[in-house]
């Protein structure tokens, strides 16, 4: 596949760069959508298309109007300043209990293993809308529902998963005769704990963090339901915003937000490669 | 070793070897359980008891028995189906209910509980609430009727009577468009119908999208795990970067790109192929759901097929064209059949992630693309009918419990991998 012989017929000829095109064609509808909204962030009017200004590069189609909007806007500043507040708290409260529940899932003698590694993994199978709708009815049953902490508390269930994955993945490879070494040289396990494992285990860990604050940075549905106005998100900030009156300003929040995941795509590769390495396995 | 049998091996402190080794291997579980304990509360204080909670809320129906307890236990002896009105004593306590109730504020809800079954009772049980304090002592069944002529109404009474006990399976008959009636279960009028024809629907909606991630998807895991590592790596940030990508700021650039004024319309009318007055309906409907949808599951389709056709290796290709297939022929017997653990973990995963979606079909769909989640989110959160949104969930979970059980015996549930 990867080269054409020389020997190719045409019709194989033909086949080689037709299918090549449709790839890309589909690469087009993956990535085009993303991109189109950069320079449409920097338009000019309130529009959401190209102006004839626009597509003649002239400097006066564009302009930083609606940056300028998202940072002096109160309403997005306090959307800002609200999902600044909620994950930071909801990524630690994930990764915290995930990290140490992963290092537990690891052992090789765990009772129930296959029944608690479900009910853990669950926040990320059921759907959204149905989380939402039970933490909903029972988080007003115990004065959680309108409350910072019912959100923090839900994005948490919700990141969790993910850490643990992450976190499980880092410790397959892991070499327990390095405990053993570490003990056998009179380490406790709270030092073998800090000065081997976690040094080894420290890429998943923070590639499930980065996880779990994606999550909760994203995450709308729950707290569409569970949040009060005090408590106004984002991305709440968005849906509201598309679904109600649209204005450009969405479009600028959403190219910074595609800052972001570039940002943090280059962590995790990062972070992947570091992992590979210090565990021996072939760099990426 | 004839002799060692009888003598017990012990450890150096003199315990017995095999007790040590229990106890070593008890304490091993009991660090383990140590250190999952604390996520297995929190999970199951912050999102099992929830689901807990949406289950039992989808058959509770404790409101009328709380409200009207003194009914309830009068009616325990009236028989419904015998043609006849209550006699005194009931509707006795239905005004010593009521006068509490109307003074508690709680006989509008249960008015609007009961509607949901039986239309009207929300406005009798209204109507009703601003005259009990006015009744006589004294034969109350002239003074109800008086109020309101429903309470001479026999279905009004078998409504009361059949929604008495504290549970119910209510909610799940309106969940599947039937509904009790003095006659049995019965399906509603035909106009009356909504959520087979949402289910429906969904399912329909979540099929189309998982069978288009899978024709888009598998030529490009299909390239990526052909090309070179150098050059696959570089094309697949083009996929990671939407997997990235906030879901809002992705439904967000559709609804920029395919509204009527949007960039997709302006470029057909640029190149002449729709003309400028009627441009093309993209979103709002069905279509939009399917091309966003689409968009933004595929790269759950590509992640999984791509890892499962690494791994097929390319001489198996080889050797059977070097036997004589043609190119078809070795990608279709060879190839393909390699490649089916990983469409049946992508198709999995992504009808799954399909069919619970929320937010985009809110967004794109319109009237005619939104799923059943939607209708979830509309009870709990506008109509407030929330045993029915509990219904409708709990029958959403078990169709992704059901799904989910399928991709643990296709993946496995340890082998979920992400980025």
């Amino acid at each position: 596949m990867s080269d054409l012989p020389a020997y190719a017929s045409t019709g194989q000829r033909l086949w080689y760069y037709g299918f090549r095109i449709i790839c890309g064609l589909i690469f087009f509808y993956l990535i085009f959508p993303i991109l189109v909204i950069l320079p449409l962030s920097f338009n000019a009017e309130d529009f959401f298309t190209f102006t004839k200004e626009m597509l003649a590069f002239d400097p006066a189609g564009y302009s930083l109007k609606h940056y300028h909007d998202f940072f002096t806007n109160p309403d997005w500043q306090q959307a800002l300043t609200n999902s600044f507040l909620i994950a930071p708290v909801a990524t630690i409260l994930a990764t915290g209990f995930g990290t140490l529940a992963a290092i537990g899932l690891s052992q090789s003698h765990v009772p129930f293993k296959s029944a608690i590694m479900a009910i853990l993994i669950s926040p990320m199978i059921v759907p959204l809308i149905i989380s939402a709708a039970g933490m909903y009815f029972f988080y007003s049953r115990i004065g959680l529902q309108g409350t910072y902490w019912g959100v923090v508390l839900a994005h948490a269930a919700l990141g969790t998963p993910f850490v643990i994955i992450t976190v499980t993945a880092t410790l397959v490879g892991f070499d327990r005769s390095l405990v053993r070494a570490a003990a056998s040289m009179g380490a406790n396990p709270v030092t073998t704990f800090f000065k081997v494992q976690m040094p080894l285990i420290i890429p998943g860990v923070v590639s499930g963090a980065l996880f779990a604050f994606i999550t909760s940075f994203d995450e709308v549905v729950v707290v569409l339901f569970l949040g009060s106005a005090g408590q106004k998100t984002l991305p709440w900030q968005m849906f509201t915003g598309l679904r109600e009156q649209i204005s450009p300003t969405i479009l600028a929040v959403a190219s910074l937000m595609v800052a972001i995941s570039i940002v943090l795509l280059t962590v995790l590769e990062l972070l992947r490669r570091r992992s590979e390495r210090l565990r021996g396995l072939t760099p990426g | 070793m004839s002799e060692a049998s009888d003598t017990v091996l012990t450890t150096q402190d003199g315990r017995p070897l095999k007790a040590s080794l229990r106890k070593a291997l008890r304490r091993e579980k009991l660090r383990a359980f140590l250190l999952i304990a604390p996520l297995l509360l929190f999970v199951i204080v912050t999102f099992v008891l929830p689901i807990a909670d949406m289950l039992l809320r989808s058959v509770e129906n404790s409101i009328v028995e709380e409200t009207l307890p003194k009914t309830v236990q009068a009616l325990a002896s009236w028989d419904p189906t015998s043609g006849k009105l209550p006699d005194e004593a009931v509707f006795a306590a239905l005004a010593a209910d009521l006068k509490v109730a109307v003074k508690e504020k709680t006989h509008t809800r249960l008015g609007s509980r009961l509607n949901y079954e039986q239309t009207g009772m929300s406005s009798l049980f209204r109507k009703t609430g601003r005259h009990v304090k006015k009744m006589k002592e004294g034969p109350y069944k002239e003074q109800f009727l008086e109020v309101d002529k429903d309470w001479g109404d026999l279905d009004v009474w078998q409504t009361l009577k059949r929604f008495s006990p504290p549970y119910t399976a209510g909610y799940y008959l309106a969940a599947v468009d039937a509904q009790q009636t003095p006659d049995g279960i019965q399906m509603k009028p035909e106009d009356q119908r909504v959520y087979l024809l949402l289910f429906g629907r969904t399912l329909f909606l979540s099929i189309v999208i998982t069978v288009s991630c899978l024709v888009l998807g598998y030529p490009i895991a299909f390239i990526l795990a052909a090309l070179p590592l150098r050059t696959s790596n570089l094309l697949m940030i083009l996929v990671l970067l939407p997997f990235w990508t906030s879901l809002l700021v992705r439904t967000s650039a559709w609804k920029v790109l395919l509204q009527q004024q949007g960039v997709i319309n302006d470029f057909l009318v640029w190149i002449g192929v729709v003309s400028n007055t009627d441009r093309l309906v993209m979103i709002n409907n069905q279509t939009g759901t399917i091309i966003a949808m689409t968009h933004i599951l595929l790269p759950f389709m590509i992640l999984p097929l791509y890892s499962v056709m690494k791994t097929i290796s390319p001489s198996y290709v080889r050797a059977a064209k070097s036997l004589g297939a043609t190119d078809w022929t070795a990608f279709w017997r060879v190839y393909f059949p390699q490649s089916v653990p990983g469409i049946g973990a992508g198709a999995v995963l992504v009808f799954i992630l399909a069919i619970g979606y929320y937010i985009t079909p809110e967004l794109v769909g319109g009237t005619s693309g939104i799923f059943i989640s939607n209708r979830i989110a509309y009870h709990i959160s506008s109509s407030l009918n929330w045993g029915l949104g509990a219904a409708l969930g709990t029958m959403l979970l078990a169709a992704v419990l059901i799904l989910f059980i399928v991709y643990d015996k296709i993946v496995g549930i340890d082998n979920v991998k992400l980025g």
